[in-house]
């Protein structure tokens, strides 16, 4: 068979090209069947072969968190992450979305994520009849002080599952908000583009007791030449 | 169900598109013979915008990079990790062997760190060092033109120290180091422990007009676009099938090789994974390298009356002295990282820009091999599991753990950039008791018997991985650190990581001279039928403190070209 053939053999019905975004020639086949409309694109292009997508596509389609959950993760992640006067919010950030997918990517999250928004509304109808969701600001973060810190010397046993709780929520919430844009903007990532690397600027150096000795320095890559191609003598002294 | 016999008769079918595969069909093909190669997997081109992964942000990842899918990350260019499909293998004696297999044309070299380490002088003949294993048949000085050759074939950027043991080479420059290791390399010299720049296939420099130049992404796992990393699929696969001379069977999977009455080969045979029938080739010499523990496999599933225990076996040393790279890795806080400016991009190349050969005598230490240090940290780019738990290393400054909102904004950024991390990875003895062989009991999907592994460590290992962890706190230490977890005891082997977990597994049809102690000769061909040759890392006799890839690569080229020569002479 030809080559070219041969990722496309593995293709095989599950999913068309279309479904791939652009194709190129190695598997663009217009004969193929097109993507039925219920089932769109998962997740745009990334690279994913076709057993992927088939997988992403059924977690999408899939419903675990309710939609009471699903407001009370909204409230939680922007009491961890609110906006700031740069920043957007942990929900601007589409955090709460992330956490629905990643809950039923990733099942061992599930039962601590009901149990503990469960535990969340309990606790809260303990102390002001309401869901938490339904509770004033005030209240809301006098619960969240209680178990936003570890406890290490057991002074609040009863807080010991909401701690725990709230542990994972701001792990996924930190997580899911630093993997966006928004959150490289905010950290300061300016990477993942083409650039050329010429080593720790200057003015980055002046705040650290370092510095590239000399004679390290010289032997590395002057950038000016990264387009000549290489020569060498015999002895594998670069010439160019 | 009918077998399917391909008429045409090839001078060589190759087994496998990976580092060895690909060098084997480069030479053998730009020679005039007509190939065969035969890959296990689809086809696959890094330049492929369908496939391609690299400049991807984690955000076009629902799961942003994590690993549900793929072992090291959504984005990682391996099709195939420690499990494939349908595809098992098995364990005895509490082995606990892992197996790391791509199905792809290009192999694992789409994937792998690109650290391209010659083996040097005492590499070659270590047990003249320490009595331990056995010497190779080949000497450093056999191998030096090759490694010569293919540092200008493929590229790799490094510097020449004049190091008894790390041998000079043909070097594009190195990057310069980033903040990170410029404190690393502090640190370290300041113990004693030496500090070079890394030595690494990508193309700092332009190489020549095939192939495009670094533009620093760091991302050299996700295989390039530009073919300016080393890919055995972008690099030599590709532009060979387009020369001509190669006919590229994928979704193939190789059952065994086909031998006739004299007990010389006459090709192979293999499942397509596409109608699950059964196919043979035919050609006058078969090349395998489909990695040192699949070629056993084929070899011990290659059975005949000429060759009763499997072909190349009748010194029953296929699939023994398997052996992988030890290794062990270590973590730390280092305040002086702390509240980083950002703003500029800190990419570089995949990997590392520094590293650590090997600096000791171990005839004043308690294991006989060495190690090297491989240097990781700086400001990444965030994926799943960015920021876990990270008010928590507010307990090294004294400072309260835990928080929220604008606390814990200011905590991200605080400890953004201020780990070290450092692997070691270090020589094994080989030992005959450590193999793959057939499981009688098991056969994959294909309907082929699958591997079972029984490899055990020793001391050796387990005391060199406890130096490791010694020489990471030391480090670590010496930048103002504190190391992150528990040093590790006894009762975890020191850090000893999973035999196979390094993906440096070779020596399961290790050369010699003397057929009764080994399975090929110091050119890589079987004792037990001249006309079958292997160039993955199989042939090894020993591994090194270094990565086994470019030995691999140099080892096949020297195959490859007494492959051509003794086929022109007609002796094969």
């Amino acid at each position: 068979m030809k080559r070219r053939d041969s990722l496309r053999t593995l293709l095989v019905g599950t999913v068309a090209g279309a479904t791939l975004g652009s194709t190129t020639s190695c598997n663009t086949d217009p004969t193929t069947t097109p993507p039925t409309p219920e089932t769109p694109p998962a997740t745009g292009l990334y690279g994913r072969l076709p057993k992927e997508i088939e997988r992403d596509q059924r977690i999408m389609a899939e419903i675990f968190l309710n939609e009471h959950e699903l407001a009370t993760i909204a409230v939680l992640c922007d009491i961890i992450l609110p906006a700031t006067d740069e920043a957007g919010s942990a929900t601007d950030a589409e955090v709460p979305e992330f956490i629905d997918f990643i809950v039923k990517d990733m099942p061992y999250h599930q039962l601590p994520m009901r149990g503990g928004l469960m535990w969340l509304d309990i606790e809260s109808n303990r102390r002001f009849n309401k869901t938490f969701i339904t509770c004033t600001d005030a209240e809301q973060i006098e619960i969240v002080e209680d178990i936003a810190y570890p406890d290490e010397e057991n002074k609040k046993p009863d807080m010991a599952p909401g701690i725990k709780f709230f542990s994972l929520i701001r792990n996924l919430t930190v997580t899911g908000y630093y993997t966006t844009r928004m959150g490289f903007d905010d950290l300061g990532y300016v990477g993942n583009r083409p650039n050329v690397w010429d080593g720790v600027p200057e003015e980055i150096l002046a705040d650290h007791d370092v510095e590239l000795d000399a004679e390290w320095a010289a032997k590395c890559i002057d950038q000016s030449t990264r387009e000549t191609i290489a020569e060498w003598d015999e002895k594998g002294n670069l010439l160019t | 169900m009918q077998i399917i016999e391909n008429a045409k008769v090839y001078d060589a079918i190759i087994v496998g598109s990976g580092a060895g595969g690909g060098m084997a069909t480069k030479i053998l093909s730009e020679a005039g013979m007509k190939v065969a190669l035969v890959e296990a997997g689809p086809y696959f081109d890094p330049k492929d915008p369908v496939t391609m992964t690299q400049l991807k942000n984690p955000w076009d990842s629902p799961r942003r990079g994590a690993s549900s899918t793929r072992a090291f990350g959504d984005f990682d260019m391996s099709w195939g990790d420690w499990s494939v499909d349908g595809e098992p293998y098995t364990q005895k004696d509490g082995s606990e062997f892992m197996w790391w297999r791509a199905r792809m044309l290009g192999g694992r070299t789409n994937h792998w760190g690109r650290i391209s380490l010659r083996f040097g002088p005492k590499d070659f003949k270590h047990r003249d060092v320490d009595g331990l294993g056995d010497n190779w048949p080949i000497s450093y000085d056999d191998i030096k033109p090759y490694y010569d050759r293919l540092d200008k074939m493929v590229g790799v950027y490094g510097t020449n120290e004049g190091r008894e043991n790390d041998p000079d080479g043909f070097f594009l420059p190195p990057p310069k180091p980033r903040l990170h290791e410029l404190y690393y390399i502090k640190a370290a010299r300041k113990l004693g422990v030496d500090v070079i720049p890394s030595r690494m296939s990508m193309l700092t420099k332009k190489l020549n007009n095939d192939r495009g130049v670094c533009f620093y992404c760091r991302q050299c796992g996700r295989s390039c676009n530009q073919y300016a990393d080393f890919s055995s699929s972008s690099v030599f696969c590709i532009p060979a099938i387009n020369g001509g001379q190669v006919d590229l069977h994928v979704n193939s999977m190789v059952k065994n090789v086909l031998t006739d009455e004299e007990g010389r080969a006459t090709g192979v045979s293999y499942i397509s994974k596409e109608d699950r029938k059964e196919y043979r080739l035919k050609g006058r010499v078969v090349v395998l390298g489909a990695s040192a523990c699949s070629t056993a496999r084929i070899l011990l599933n290659s059975k005949s009356s000429q060759h009763p225990n499997g072909l190349g076996n009748s010194s029953d040393n296929v699939g023994r002295y398997l052996h992988d790279s030890t290794g062990a890795g270590r973590s730390g806080f280092v305040p002086a990282l702390m509240d980083q400016k950002t703003g500029y991009n800190q990419d570089g190349t995949g990997g590392m820009h520094v590293y650590s050969p090997w600096w000791l005598d171990n005839k004043k230490l308690d294991f006989p091999r060495g190690y090297h240090i491989e240097v990781g940290g700086g400001m990444g780019m965030p994926h799943y599991g960015f920021g876990w738990n990270i008010s928590e290393y507010n307990k090294y400054l004294g400072l309260p753990t835990g928080g929220y909102g604008d606390k814990l904004r200011k905590d991200v950024k605080k400890f953004y950039g201020a780990f070290i991390s450092m692997a070691g990875r270090g020589e094994a003895i080989a030992r005959r008791e450590n193999r793959c062989e057939i499981d009688p009991d098991v056969v994959d999907q294909w309907g082929i018997p699958v591997l079972r592994f029984n490899y055990q460590w020793s001391d050796y290992e387990r005391h060199q991985a406890r130096h490791m962890h010694q020489t990471f706190e030391e480090i670590i230490h010496a930048m103002g650190g504190t190391p992150l977890g528990d040093t590790p005891g006894k009762d975890q082997d020191y850090g000893l990581l999973r035999p196979g977990q390094i993906i440096h597994e070779v020596g399961t049809t290790r050369m010699g001279d003397d057929p009764k102690t080994s399975v090929t000769n110091k050119f890589c061909q079987l004792h037990d039928a001249d006309n079958v040759f292997v160039v993955d890392a199989g042939p090894f006799t020993s591994q090194a403190d270094k990565n086994c890839t470019w030995t691999i690569m140099a080892l096949s080229m020297r195959t490859s070209e007494y492959i051509v020569e003794q086929f022109k002479q007609k002796n094969i």
